[in-house]
């Protein structure tokens, strides 16, 4: 659990982007330490995903700062800043369809030269999503949404992540197949990668978060346990579906 | 018979100019969606620089072996066009990355203009003589068909080179880096590739090509020119739109059937339009493809999806 002496893993003050004249995000204030699974709820539109492509470097920034274990980042293009440890697994998975099922895993491991370790994490990954290994030679874009998902997060594994950002997770997915992904997103977890997930399924994600934030029209407006959230009445009438 | 060979046989050799041009082009689109207009010109360049370093040198040192020159212009001509291919990358296509897709096509028109101007500021108007340094004295393997040394070198060079850029775009870490932008830029940031290295890397690599590709041309017919490089450079596109723009096999087999097509449409011509029209018409094959390609079949011979990008 946090506390006030630590330095975050990651730090983002007062976060602004914007993509044109239209500000998405107008000031984000948000902290997540090592070790924590930390989850970003909120409406459609509220800038969640901006939010995590700021983090990730695939969008600059209009305003505040982003720091990574004390570093500012804005200087660091996105494919420098999966070298620090902080990988995306984007929205919509982002699997590039032409390419099989073991080139998309072997471009997650694009940055490092350690073939042995590349081997054991490619071994780990397997165990850990056995779907992916009997379809290691089918071209990816022939996989079910949820093999999809599943193959994006094993591709974001192999970069060996200190943090990893999920975006959607559940999107467009059986509930079934959101429960598995579920349950692997915790494996990941227990191994000590630091995670910020990004969820319309407020009430999946605050159950597996130890800590949340609520975002609204490019602003956090709650923030807390995830246990605190799930009672707030004021989350559950506008997230959890539950009017009182 | 001996004719269709014949033809056949000039056909492969044509053939295998474009496809290692066209390559250039598909690749560049591939990655960018971009028509490269100015990729001819980059063939045009790698002639008259191995021109002027082999004249040069037969100047200094006339007993040096004739194979030896090649080399030498060769040399000299590839790390100049892959030069030339990354300064426009730098200078004119990079900041046009989110532009209307109009805006690069122009400019492209217009880097093509350009680089021919510079060229003849450099090399005058004038043809020169491109010196025959394969013998291209024809031998003859069957009776009463011909093929000249430098013939079966262009040929074979072509077929190595190619087999050379298949390997590395689908067997190397490189390769599926490339791959992997051609699909989605951002992603592949996302995994650590710099994408705007692999880019300019596209160009360069593909300008390789077309600098033995002109090397190859000027040796063939023996000229070399400042404008040389405009009609293999748009049969080249032809080429690649016939096999499917994007696709490196649609581009080798785009370029090996549109000289298969020119050379024997060349060899029949006469006889088909009763002496009207007589093989200096040959051009005609090649635009009468490209339109008849972009009619019916905008995705090419190999290309299935319709891109949105022009």
């Amino acid at each position: 659990m946090p506390s006030e002496g630590d330095t975050a893993l990651l730090q983002l003050d007062g976060v602004q982007v914007a993509y044109g004249a239209i500000e998405a995000v107008k000031g984000v204030d948000l902290m997540l330490f090592e070790g924590e699974m930390v989850c970003l709820i909120g409406a459609n539109g509220a800038g969640k995903t901006t939010t995590l492509n700021a983090i990730a470097g695939t969008l600059p920034l209009a305003g505040g700062t982003i720091r990574y274990r004390g570093e500012d980042l804005a200087r660091l293009p996105a494919h420098k800043r999966l070298k620090l440890g902080i990988a995306l697994v984007p929205e919509g998975r982002g699997i590039f369809t032409r390419l099989t099922v073991e080139e998309n895993l072997r471009m997650g491991a694009y940055i490092r030269k350690d073939a042995d370790g590349v081997a054991a994490d490619l071994a780990r990954v397997f165990d850990m999503l056995p779907r992916i290994r009997e379809r290691l030679h089918q071209v990816a874009g022939t996989l079910s949404g949820g093999e999809q998902q599943m193959l994006a997060i094993g591709r974001a594994l192999l970069s060996r992540p200190r943090l990893l950002l999920l975006d959607e997770p559940s999107m467009g997915l059986a509930p079934l197949i959101v429960e598995k992904i579920f349950e692997v997103v915790q494996s990941v977890r227990e191994e000590g990668v630091s995670i910020l997930l990004v969820e319309q399924n407020a009430n999946l994600a605050l159950e597996f978060a130890q800590r949340g934030y609520v975002m609204e029209s490019g602003r956090i407006t709650l923030a807390g346990s995830g246990r605190e959230l799930l009672e707030n009445p004021a989350v559950r009438a506008a997230y959890l579906g539950e009017s009182d | 018979m001996e004719t269709l060979l014949q033809q056949i046989l000039n056909g492969l050799v044509v053939g295998s100019v474009y496809a290692l041009v066209a390559l250039g082009y598909t690749m560049v689109y591939g990655i960018l969606g971009l028509i490269n207009f100015a990729h001819g010109e980059v063939l045009m360049i790698g002639a008259l620089s191995a021109l002027t370093t082999i004249t040069a040198l037969m100047g200094v040192a006339p007993e040096l072996p004739p194979l030896m020159l090649l080399g030498a212009g060769l040399l000299v001509a590839i790390p100049t066009c892959m030069t030339v291919a990354f300064l426009m990358e730098r200078l004119a296509y990079r900041r046009l990355r989110g532009a209307p897709r109009l805006a690069p096509l122009i400019t492209a028109i217009g880097v093509s203009f350009l680089l021919q101007t510079v060229a003849m500021i450099v090399w005058g108007r004038n043809y020169h003589t491109f010196p025959q340094l394969i013998s291209t004295t024809p031998i003859q393997p069957i009776e009463g068909v011909f093929i000249s040394p430098v013939q079966i070198s262009i040929i074979v060079v072509s077929a190595l080179l190619m087999f050379a850029l298949v390997t590395l775009v689908n067997r190397t870490r490189l390769g599926r880096a490339m791959r992997a932008t051609a699909e989605n830029h951002r992603v592949a940031a996302l995994m650590g590739v710099d994408v705007n290295r692999i880019i300019a890397l596209t160009f360069v690599l593909g300008a390789a090509l077309a600098a033995v590709a002109g090397v190859m041309f000027a040796s063939n017919y023996g000229i070399a020119h400042y404008a040389m490089g405009f009609m293999p450079g748009l049969k080249a596109f032809t080429a690649a739109v016939l096999g499917g723009i994007g696709n490196l096999a649609g581009a080798m087999l785009g370029g090996i059937v549109l000289g298969l097509v020119e050379a024997v449409g060349a060899g029949y011509i006469e006889d088909f339009t009763f002496g009207f029209l007589n093989s200096s018409y040959q051009d005609i094959f090649a635009f009468v493809i490209l339109g008849a390609v972009l009619i019916f079949r905008p995705t090419g011979l190999l290309g299935e999806r319709v891109s949105d990008r022009a």
